[in-house]
């Protein structure tokens, strides 16, 4: 499903964000990458989304080569074969619930009878019509998950999801990421600082400067 | 102190990130105040030369005696100068005279000459005292000089010791220029000659047009004044400097009031940009003023730290449109006089002062639009709640408070009644009030209708097109609409203002031109200088005219002035042929007529102008007595007709009528009709062989037609200026407001790019939703603007001019100004959405970067 080679990134020479990064990650595998602040989460996460290009390396997603594309080509790449999830959900206040999840299936031109669908599966059904600002955090993020997963995605990005959150309802979305995404059939790669959360994937991995590791060599998790 | 400096870092913070959009703030607002000031300046000049140049004809006379119908019969005099209480009386003759070597010039070939009792005149006028050449001393009193103030003398190119040539009807006299004057002011166009000399070469004999008096010290003015206007009876008038001083400036109040008021609808124009700045600005930083109030900020602080910042933004803007008046008003003055393209302060040379008080004022008003547009949005700021203001997605909902729709319906309900009520002082003040109610209410009730269009536009959408930059456009503006509205309220205030501007004009223009048709129904005019208080065309020459080949027709007129009321201009009167059973054959009657057939019993018909029933109450039906001849005659009005020539009113009546009650067969010009086989080259040439020729003032038609109507246009050259600067004030407005919230919109531009969305698309939606805005504000201001030309039209203009017009649509000057201003708005959004996609716009949905 996704394959990083050798990845270097840097925005100064003298100061590496990442270095011989590689990973295989595989369909229907749900990954949490963990580490500390700056050691570039993020910087992986833009590079794996096609936002950023390596320094060297290449980034595969379905056997693209996401790294060699242009922005247009990555655009529709991403549109397509990817779903978001971000901590600050980032919901579109002036669009319904409906709108909001249905986003995705508009951009690929797909039916959006699925968006109910997704709203009900996130405990949402009936509120299609509702806004963003009738709506508490964490009913937010149900919504974001359920557009990240509308227009099934090979690969759910979802960074820090939890982070606004309070430990009941993070738990609550954690659970119910999984779930979507294993439902789904999709990839998932879950961005955290926090174990519980990370608890919650299939597997961890930590982001050091040394490269991306199995959380047992490192963290005894 | 320590707030203090929080104050100044916040504001300084806000300018650097908002430098671009607070400039244009500055300068929407400079521009304002620049064009109000600048006018300001201009008029006030211009008033000023022209009353002193008034007030330097009269001298330092203490009061001055007028007949009530112009020129009177200076028996009155030596009565005067032996009255009581009067130190000096100085007798003076005034009239016009037409310049031989000008007569081509149909607009500006008059002289004003006063005659002068120089011995009198030296205690009193001492300025209009000539100065004869070196060993003439004489020449003051002799019988061919004449004196020329410098401005008359450049006009004329003529230096001492030249002859000028004046015209008295089909004589040409010379007069020798005997010297200049002791004093006159630049550009005063003038000249003296004894009084005496005067009276007789002008035929003027035995009249007088003022008498100047100068009291002993110990006289009570008022007192005296009472007492003397009592027993010189009812044909006179007695009047102070004070008294003339208000009457120039009555003379030209609607058109400077109306100058400014224009000017005023501009900075108002502004307002709305420097508002809509604010009002995003604020609206972006509501989570920050509401942080700031959680960590302890009052409310009371946090209202004068917005206006504070309204206040800077304010001075800047102010200071600077004084500047940039000051320099406007220079530049104008040099280009186009003190007239500004009318012909209200004719013959004057004004120069521009600042006064400080009137400088104070214009700032004071720059600020105060300024603070009043930041007032609204920090009003509701600082009463947010705080939680909910911290809660992103709560912007929008912000501004419902301040932009409430009763209210802007009642301002609109306000509006329309108060377009009913007359005016006050002979001035529309109910009608500018009217505009600005109905401005304000238009732009209050936009978040309503822009809610209501493009919800309607969004079930529309949803329901038949799956093309998801069109679903976002339409959804930001349907569920978003007080930020549209605000960006929409620049686009609005200036596009109504254009229509406004551009419909009034139009309709003024072509109501002007079908009224030439039917002022100017003849092939040529001809005209000639009158002799004294008669006219220059006697029988013989009427009759000489009546018999030249070529034409089919010729009409005559006998006009005069004729001074009804003391405290007004004097009216026009005109005496022509006129078929009183098709009265509207001649005249462009409007409203009901009296045929001859329902006239009274042997009365005499008189059609008034539109200013006779505004300004003296004439109306139809009524009977009315005017001065014609040595007395008062009664007659019935017959219709009122439209008169763009005359604001201060004017009567026709037939020249048969005019000829029996006064005896006078005398005309002033002629209006001859070319038979079909005659060109304009033979006419010319069968005028050419009357033996008095050479005084003639022969005009086509056309060319009156033509002068008109580049009269018009000069004169409404400002009001172009005024388009012009709406239209950059409008796509300012929409540069600010999308540049604002290129600003506020960062994330969500963030989120769409990693669902998918491309750069493309994100810069597409932009521009149309520049274009879906604009084009609403265009529609909504164009409903606004034609509402604010029909006050224009039928309550302003007839209200200050005392004339109407039919309304006319400019439709293609404006579907290219809407053209301009959607493209313009729609690149104007596109190239923010370019500069602000140009960053890592991704970037700014994460957190923890």
């Amino acid at each position: 499903m996704l394959e990083l080679r050798h990845i270097h990134k840097s925005y100064s020479e003298r100061y590496p964000v990442l270095s011989d990064i590689s990973y295989f990650l595989k369909p229907g595998e749900y990954v949490a990458i963990m580490g500390d602040s700056g050691v570039g989460k993020s910087t992986l996460l833009n590079l794996i989304a096609g936002l950023d290009s390596p320094d060297s390396g290449e980034v595969f997603v379905n056997n693209t080569k996401i790294s060699a594309l242009n922005d247009q080509d990555a655009t529709l790449l991403r549109r397509k074969e990817f779903g978001f999830i971000f901590q600050s959900f980032h919901i579109l206040p002036h669009l319904t619930l409906h709108q909001n999840v249905a986003l995705p299936l508009l951009l690929n031109d797909l039916p959006v009878d699925r968006t109910d669908v997704l709203l009900t599966e996130v405990g949402l059904r009936g509120r299609g019509n509702d806004f963003p600002r009738q709506l508490s955090g964490g009913e937010l993020q149900r919504v974001a998950i359920a557009r990240a997963l509308v227009h099934r995605p090979k690969l759910v990005l979802a960074d820090e999801p939890t982070g606004n959150l309070d430990p009941d309802t993070a738990y609550g979305i954690l659970q119910l990421i999984r779930r979507e995404i294993k439902k789904n059939g999709a990839s998932g790669i879950l961005v955290t600082h926090s174990r519980v959360a990370a608890a919650t994937a299939d597997h961890v991995l930590i982001l050091t400067k040394h490269g991306l590791l199995p959380a047992a060599t490192n963290t005894g998790l | 102190m320590k707030l203090l400096r929080l104050s100044c870092w916040l504001l300084q913070g806000e300018w650097r990130a908002r430098f671009v959009q607070i400039i244009v703030a500055v300068i929407a607002i400079a521009m304002g105040v620049a064009l109000g000031f600048s006018i300001h300046l201009i008029n006030s000049a211009a008033l000023n030369e022209f009353s002193a140049a008034n007030k330097s004809l009269s001298g330092q006379s203490d009061m001055q005696v007028y007949g009530k119908h112009g020129f009177f019969d200076e028996t009155v005099y030596p009565k005067l100068a032996r009255y009581e209480g009067v130190k000096l009386a100085n007798p003076v003759l005034e009239f016009t005279a037409t310049v031989s070597a000008k007569l081509e010039n149909r607009n500006d070939h008059q002289l004003k000459i006063l005659g002068i009792d120089v011995l009198r005149a030296a205690g009193i006028s001492p300025d209009l005292l000539g100065i004869p050449a070196e060993g003439r001393p004489m020449d003051n009193f002799a019988d061919d000089a004449i004196f020329l103030s410098p401005a008359a003398m450049e006009w004329l190119n003529l230096e001492q010791g030249d002859v000028l040539h004046l015209n008295v009807g089909l004589e040409s006299i010379a007069l020798r220029v005997a010297g200049g004057l002791a004093r006159a002011r630049a550009g005063q166009r003038i000249a003296v000659m004894d009084i005496g000399t005067a009276q007789w070469r002008f035929h003027y004999l035995g009249v007088l047009s003022r008498i100047e008096l100068k009291l002993e010290p110990h006289i009570h003015h008022e007192a005296f004044k009472e007492k003397l206007t009592r027993e010189l009876g009812e044909q006179f008038y007695v009047s102070e400097i004070t008294d003339q001083e208000t009457r120039i400036a009555n003379m030209s109040r609607a058109y400077r009031i109306n100058l400014n008021m224009l000017a005023l609808v501009a900075l108002f124009t502004g307002s709305f940009l420097v508002f809509s700045t604010q009002a995003l600005s604020i609206m972006r930083r509501r989570s920050q003023f509401a942080f700031l109030r959680v960590l302890g900020y009052t409310r009371r602080q946090l209202l004068q730290q917005i206006l504070t910042e309204g206040m800077v933004l304010g001075t800047i803007g102010a200071l600077l449109g004084l500047v940039l008046g000051y320099g406007c008003a220079v530049i104008a003055i040099n280009l186009l006089g003190g007239n500004l393209g009318s012909n209200f302060f004719p013959g004057i040379q004004p120069s521009i002062f600042i006064n400080l008080q009137d400088a104070t004022l214009f700032f004071i008003i720059g600020l105060s639009v300024t603070v009043l547009g930041a007032i609204l949005p920090a009003r509701e700021v600082v009463s947010a709640n705080q939680a909910g203001a911290l809660k992103s997605g709560s912007e929008d909902s912000a501004m419902n408070r301040t932009l409430r729709s009763r209210a802007a319906l009642l301002c609109l309900s306000i509006g329309i009644l108060l377009t009913q009520l007359p005016p006050v002082y002979e001035l529309p003040i109910f009608g500018y009030i009217a505009i600005a109610l109905l401005l304000i209410g238009g732009i209050a009730l936009m978040p309503s209708l822009a809610k209501l269009v493009f919800t309607f536009l969004q079930q529309y959408v949803s329901r038949y097109s799956r093309n998801v930059i069109i679903l976002l456009t339409v959804a930001r503006q349907a569920n978003a609409p007080n930020q549209a509205s605000i960006a929409l309220s620049g686009v609005l205030a200036s596009f109504s203002l254009i229509v406004a501007m551009a419909v009034m004009v139009l309709s003024f223009r072509i109501s002007v031109d079908h009224w030439l048709d039917h002022v100017l129904p003849a092939d040529l005019y001809v005209r000639v200088a009158d002799i004294g208080m008669q006219g220059g065309f006697q029988l013989n020459e009427q009759r000489a005219i009546n018999g030249l080949p070529g034409f089919v027709r010729t009409d005559f007129f006998r006009v005069q002035n004729l001074a009804l009321n003391p405290d007004r201009p004097e009216i026009t009167l005109i005496a022509r042929p006129i078929d009183a059973s098709e009265p509207d054959h001649t005249l462009p009657l409007i409203g009901d007529v009296l045929k001859l057939s329902q006239l009274p019993e042997g009365a005499m018909p008189l059609w008034v102008s539109e200013a006779m029933v505004d300004l003296y109450g004439y109306a139809v039906g009524e009977k009315v007595r005017i001065p014609v001849g040595d007395t008062w005659h009664e007659f019935s009005v017959a219709g009122v007709w439209r008169d763009y020539g005359r604001q201060f009113g004017a009567v026709q009546m037939q020249l048969s009528d005019y000829q029996a009650l006064t005896g006078d067969f005398s005309i002033n010009s002629a209006a001859l009709w070319l038979d079909v086989e005659t060109t304009m080259a033979e006419a010319y040439a069968a005028l050419q062989q009357l033996p008095f020729s050479n005084v003639l003032e022969i005009t086509q038609s056309q060319q009156i037609r033509e002068s008109s109507l580049a009269i018009f246009d000069r004169s409404f050259a400002i009001t172009y200026a005024l388009e012009i600067v709406a239209v950059i004030i409008g796509l300012s407005g929409v540069a600010a407001s999308f540049s604002a919230q290129m600003l506020a919109r960062a994330k969500e531009f963030g989120m769409l790019r990693h669902i998918g969305v491309t750069q493309r698309q994100i810069t597409l939606m932009l521009a149309a939703e520049g274009c879906f805005l604009t084009l609403l504000g265009v529609t909504l201001g164009f409903i606004l603007g034609l509402g604010i030309s029909l006050i224009l039209i039928f309550i302003v203009n007839p209200q200050s001019f005392h004339w109407t017009m039919q309304l006319h649509m400019p439709w293609n000057w404006l579907l290219l100004i809407s053209i301009v201003m959607l493209v313009s708005a729609s690149l104007t959004a596109w190239l923010a959405g370019r500069k602000a996609l140009a960053g890592s716009v991704v970037r700014t949905v994460r957190e923890d970067w």
